[in-house]
């Protein structure tokens, strides 16, 4: 299928092929979802508000509710003052969310619309709120969205006044219900009083109930962004998606913050749980202290499987920081690592990484699927991991290949089971394994096959 | 910080005039950032004696997003900071998306320092599009002043963007200072321009008289405080630069229907010319 991809990589700039990221407002969306009741509107013409749900419903097999601004020529040359003013008032009359979380569009950013001064002029009900974030999505990507948006809630809606409540935030970045509810249940066991939001735990991953909600149980309350400001600190899980709201909380409410890798693998997961503790003074329950035991159990029985492999990484960047930590840490040797968010940090911290484990790996951001399917075919790996664009490529370069990350639109589950934490950490490596192994089977002559691995 | 931003007919003079005022500024101790938001970028020759600023789109344009500060902010006479935000070249592209990429620029890279006194934003022409009204969206510039002079079309103009002023200044904070006169020596130049302004709701803030020493200063790419400092012309704009400093009022603009525009033209008679 992609058999025209040239082995020779050519420098190439104004074009894109096969993009490794999608648009800002698809952040933006999935955090404003991870808010209790709230409906997120995108701000611009129907196609985008249409096509950033379904690429939201295809990667968690959930309904995603939004409504639109619905732009016609008429907004684009007028601008979308009107258009917005109508929305809120129709939206709170019909649908009645507690809050909407506005997000632009590349129209509404082109026009310049001003958000702030069209939500000041609109009719708000008591009692609810109307959040705004600018998602251009010829700047950045999702993760970006994601993170303006996160920004946005505090901006709108977090206070300091001047009384502690006694918990710390944890801004959990673009990772799975599945995953929020993982940290959610490490925090607990700590028996930490936190504040976790987004939180799209309980909204994306909603069980059947045979009633359709339009707000599921889940999500944020608005009451408890709204005291993040009073809380002792804020950690930010992965810079990219988390640290600008962080930063956020710091200037507006003095909630000092701490940005760490999101907690997938082993060391990344110390890191987090060792942060909390020495935060709050709390002990590193003997069931949390079980299940890294555990992890490191599995990490000895079955080094072998994927010791000394290469492999390629692709996806957000938050993720592949922590990805490229944890196969480093598995004996893997992490080859090529490319996001197609923008931001020189990534490349340089995950060159650090490389660079002290010996490694020479090639890393870029901003950088497409086109760019790794040209270094595969210069020099192949033994594993492709990343999102379900990466199938085309394994399938190029018969190359098995591991599902992680955003988004996955030809398997399901995975938006309910953690990669995060020690048990998260002992899925990834039994993907990891399961993958090679499976090949090396599949490729075994008849007198070679093994019954145990 | 105050952050200020001029608005005014194309032509009218207003890079000149923000330029010799900054310098006025300048020389008084304060601490000054210009950012020109016109795609012809020419809002900062005279501070920087014609130095060629690379614009901040262009540098966007032929270095990719890893702009740096200080690639795009030079400092001229007077130790005042200059910026322009720059645009496509004519005729294509957006110009006012290109403003609202090089103020989110600005801000991301902080260029807006806590020691800086003024931030004056050097607006092209009229407000044509949401763009062009970046510098007074989301509490950056709280005060404008419109420089006009006593023809008609630059009332017209002056009263156009005080209905765009008045668009903002209803949910945000952004008031209208004050006209600047940059006078064409037209008759009953100031009294028409007094009247204009009480119409407005507003004040004239202060009358520059017309001078060639401007002309000769501008061809020498300087301010005239810097090329003829003792001169009279240059007393004028210290003038200009203390009203701006002193200026305590602020109003939301009442821009006034046609005919009570066409009216106050005929009253102070220069329709009859």
């Amino acid at each position: 299928m992609l058999d025209a991809t040239p082995k020779e990589y050519v420098e190439r700039s104004g074009l894109v092929i096969n993009p490794a990221k999608t648009c800002q407002p698809v952040g933006a969306m999935y955090a404003a979802l991870g808010i209790h009741k709230c409906l997120p509107h995108s701000h611009g013409s129907q196609g985008c508000c249409a096509y950033h749900r379904k690429f939201l419903t295809r990667n968690f097999r959930d309904p995603v509710m939004a409504s639109t601004s619905s732009f016609t020529e008429g907004a684009a040359v007028f601008g979308g003052g009107n258009n917005l003013k109508t929305a809120i008032k129709n939206v709170f009359a019909i649908y009645n969310p507690d809050i909407i979380a506005i997000h632009t569009t590349c129209l509404s950013e082109t026009i310049g619309d001003d958000i702030p001064s069209f939500i000041m002029g609109a009719q708000i009900p008591e009692g609810k709120y109307v959040i705004h974030a600018n998602t251009p999505s010829y700047v950045g990507s999702h993760i970006t969205g994601f993170s303006n948006m996160v920004k946005g809630m505090v901006k709108y809606l977090s206070v300091n006044n001047k009384k502690s409540n006694g918990k710390f935030n944890v801004i959990p970045g673009f990772i799975n219900p599945g995953d929020m509810r993982e940290i959610k249940r490490l925090l607990n066991a700590m028996g930490v009083p936190f504040i976790l939001f987004p939180d799209t735990s309980g909204v994306l991953d909603a069980p059947m109930t045979g009633k359709f909600e339009l707000y599921p149980k889940g999500g944020a309350r608005v009451e408890d962004i709204i005291d993040a400001g009073n809380s002792t600190a804020t950690l930010a899980l992965g810079s990219f998606a988390s640290a600008d709201g962080a930063y956020e909380l710091e200037k507006k409410c003095k909630v000092p913050q701490k940005v760490l890798k999101t907690p997938i693998g082993i060391k990344a997961t110390d890191d987090f749980l060792m942060t909390v503790s020495k935060l709050t003074g709390r002990e590193i329950p003997e069931e949390v202290e079980e299940e890294r035991g555990q992890l490191v159990d599995v990490m000895v029985d079955c080094h072998y499987h994927y010791h000394g492999k290469s492999v390629a990484l692709f996806g957000d960047p938050d993720l592949l920081i922590a990805l490229t930590e944890f196969t480093i840490n598995l004996g893997m040797i992490p080859k090529y690592i490319v996001t197609g968010t923008p931001g020189d940090s990534f490349e340089n911290e995950i060159k650090e990484m490389l660079d002290a484990a010996g490694i020479e790996g090639k890393v870029k951001a901003l950088g497409d699927l086109f760019t790794l399917h040209q270094w595969m075919k210069e020099e192949p790996v033994d594993l492709l991991m990343g999102g379900t664009h990466g199938k085309y490529i394994a399938r190029a370069e018969d190359v098995p290949f591991v599902r992680i990350g955003f988004p996955i639109l030809d398997r399901s589950v995975h938006s309910y089971l953690p990669i995060t934490g020690y048990r998260g950490a002992m899925r990834v490596i039994e993907m990891i394994s399961n993958a090679l192994l499976d090949r090396q089977d599949r490729d075994a002559a008849d007198e070679d096959m093994e019954l145990i691995m | 910080m105050r952050q200020v931003a001029i608005y005014g007919k194309g032509g009218i003079g207003k890079s000149t005039t923000t330029q010799n005022l900054t310098a006025g500024l300048g020389e008084m101790g304060k601490k000054i950032m210009i950012v020109g938001c016109d795609p012809k970028a020419d809002s900062t020759r005279l501070i920087l004696h014609g130095l060629a600023q690379k614009s901040v789109l262009d540098t966007l344009r032929e270095e990719g997003e890893d702009v740096e500060l200080e690639n795009i902010m030079k400092t001229g006479a007077f130790g005042i900071k200059c910026v322009e935000s720059g645009g496509p070249e004519p005729g294509v592209g957006c110009a006012g998306r290109g403003i609202i990429t090089s103020i989110n620029m600005l801000e991301q890279l902080g260029a807006y320092t806590d020691d800086l006194d003024y931030v004056f934003y050097d607006v092209l022409g009229d407000v044509v599009c949401g763009g062009f009204a970046m510098p007074i969206r989301e509490g950056k510039a709280q005060e404008i002043y419109i420089v006009a002079s006593g023809e008609m079309m630059a009332l017209y103009a002056a009263n156009n963007i005080c209905k765009g002023i008045q668009k903002y200044a209803n949910t945000g904070g952004t008031r209208l200072g004050g006209i600047i006169c940059n006078s064409r020596k037209v008759d009953g130049e100031r009294e028409l321009l007094e009247a204009f302004a009480k119409e407005l709701g507003s004040q004239l803030v202060y009358f520059v008289p017309r001078d060639n020493l401007v002309q000769r200063a501008e061809i020498n790419r300087k301010t005239v405080i810097d090329f003829a400092p003792d001169e009279a012309q240059a007393d004028v704009y210290r003038g200009l630069a203390r009203a701006i400093d002193g200026n305590d009022m602020f109003v939301i603009p009442k821009p006034m229907p046609q005919e009570r525009l066409e009216a106050i033209l005929m009253e102070h008679g220069i329709l009859d010319n």
